[in-house]
């Protein structure tokens, strides 16, 4: 299957999620510092659960694509759960093949929304490997 | 003499593969060459036939591979005009080369002395030198750039002026831009204020005669895998009395002269700075990889590279909404030319392309400081080498052009 199925570019085109978002209770940025993909989220956390969120970004089209995907989902979501979210729901959420090459692209989505949780609890952040790693 | 590109393309393996029923083009020598048929049976031949370690044993195959090793290093002495043998270094690659002299010559160096970096450079060459600011309190100065990407002198002179400069360390060919830089006028500049020269020829060798002597360069660093030898194998020219001058880098067998109880006399050179086993079989793959461009001839081979990179950098030119980076036209453009195309990241865009088996490069190409002051956060490098073609970048072009419009539906 190809990396830019339709509905990867469907959502690089026209991202869901970008709306700005008033008194986030929290706001992250995670950097990949080897191709430059860049994304900011906002969340907005209210009895224990995301009700609300924005992100910025920019860089490739699976990386944007990928935190656009992971929006849609996101309201409503327990922090707990988000918290737990596996770097293989996201590749499910993606529905293309993922390869070693892209993995950072794919998940720096999951990355920024696991810090800025961390962040918002004052737990220390993740790096990446930590966040690799199945828990 | 024009050369014949389906000859040469039948002496290397790696072209022969196909994606899509076509041919791989392979436009991603900046960051290694394919290795040509000589090559590769030159290393087998070493491990099936001559193995064994150098230096040491006394048994008859151990003077062979010594042989072998020694004659090595005098093709690559010969290659870049070197005063003799002695004055090659055997590393790693290009980046173990510069670390040789940040941590050998470095060492010799005080607090506030200056190395000067232009902006061009590779981590390779950037590295190195904050590693030395923090053990020594030496200090960098940039030497900035023209508006179109060329160093600019006038910087290096200011730089200069204030006397505190011990090294300029300077790429001969940006690995981005593609820009040659002008190291007659650098190294005048920095002798006549007393400065020492390092050049990183990573890019350079393969694409311009480099004469260490006519040059008066100080010290060159490159690896072999990006003139068609081996991975593994770099070299470190160094003016005989600086390398005679300068403490030891690692230590272990082979680069003493002897040793007691109370210390070490270092080897002559080039041994002293040499340490443990080589990469015996890569260095003497990298010899036969400059006696097989000498077969083919280096200068024509350098034309036909030089003429299919004028090629693409036209045809690039052309494609709508896509920038190269840095200057456009001169005789001094060699090797590469990096772009971005409005709307895609590089990423995407050599992914799309690579599907069609067109290998390009994309990233910041370990240069974050260049792209920063380009003001973009990625690139996408098309680099050539002597088996590539026109068609090769026809093809190349018509897919970024698919590219486009697949991103833009």
């Amino acid at each position: 299957m190809d990396l830019y199925a339709e509905n990867i570019l469907d959502h690089f085109r026209s991202p869901r999620g970008k709306e700005p978002l008033e008194k986030p209770s929290v706001e992250h940025h995670e950097i990949n510092a080897s191709c430059g993909d860049e994304l900011t989220l906002q969340l907005r956390i209210e009895g224990k659960k995301i009700t609300a969120l924005s992100w910025s970004g920019t860089g490739c089209a699976i990386s944007q694509a990928a935190m656009s995907m992971l929006s849609e989902e996101l309201i409503g979501m327990p922090l707990e759960k988000a918290d737990h979210l596996e770097p293989e729901h996201v590749k499910q959420l993606l529905g293309v093949p993922v390869g070693t090459r892209r993995t950072k692209c794919a998940l720096l989505c999951l990355h920024t929304l696991k810090n800025a949780i961390r962040k918002h609890v004052g737990k220390e952040m993740l790096s990446w490997t930590q966040m690799l790693e199945p828990r | 003499m024009n050369l014949d590109t389906d000859v040469i393309r039948r002496q290397f393996p790696f072209l022969k593969k196909l994606r899509e029923e076509r041919p791989v083009a392979y436009l991603d020598n900046a960051a290694t060459t394919q290795k040509p048929q000589a090559v590769l049976d030159r290393l087998e031949q070493f491990y099936a036939e001559h193995n064994a370690n150098i230096n040491r044993g006394m048994h008859p195959l151990a003077e062979e591979a010594t042989v072998a090793y020694e004659n090595a290093r005098s093709i690559v002495s010969r290659f870049i005009g070197a005063a003799s043998p002695q004055e090659i270094i055997f590393t790693r690659n290009a980046t173990e080369s510069i670390n040789l002299v940040a941590r050998s010559y470095g060492e010799l160096l005080k607090k506030d002395d200056g190395i000067a970096l232009s902006l061009l450079e590779h981590h390779s060459n950037i590295i190195p030198w904050m590693q030395l600011s923090k053990r020594q309190g030496t200090t960098i100065d940039w030497i900035e750039l023209q508006e179109d990407g060329r160093p600019d002198l006038g910087s290096l002179k200011n730089i200069l002026k204030k006397k505190k400069t011990k090294l300029v360390s300077i790429t001969g060919l940006s690995n981005v831009l593609g820009i040659r830089t002008p190291l007659q006028d650098i190294i005048s500049l920095a002798h006549e204020a007393g400065a020492k020269v390092l050049i990183d020829a990573a890019q350079l060798i393969a694409h311009a005669t480099i004469d260490v002597q006519e040059l008066d360069i100080d010290f060159l660093a490159f690896s072999g895998h990006k003139i068609y030898g081996p991975t593994g194998i770099g070299v470190l020219y160094g003016k005989q009395e600086l390398l005679q001058s300068m403490p030891t880098f690692l230590g272990g067998g082979d680069m003493i002269a002897s040793v007691d109880r109370d210390g070490f006399v270092p080897a002559e050179l080039p041994r002293k700075f040499e340490a443990g086993t080589p990469s015996i079989a890569d260095a003497i793959g990298l010899g036969s990889a400059i006696e097989w461009m000498e077969s083919i001839g280096v200068d024509p081979m350098r034309a036909q590279t030089k003429h299919v990179l004028a090629y693409a950098r036209k045809k690039l030119e052309s494609v709508k909404d896509l920038k190269i980076l840095g200057p456009t036209s001169g005789n001094d453009l060699l090797g590469c030319v990096s772009f971005t195309v409005d709307g895609i990241h590089p990423h995407d865009c050599t992914e799309l392309l690579g599907q069609k088996g067109i290998c390009l490069r994309a990233g910041h190409h370990c240069t974050q400081i260049l792209h920063k002051y380009l003001g973009v956060t990625a690139s996408t490098r098309l680099s050539v080498a002597v088996y590539n073609t026109e068609e090769e970048i026809d093809r190349c072009i018509e897919e970024i052009i698919a590219a486009q419009k697949r991103f833009r539906k």
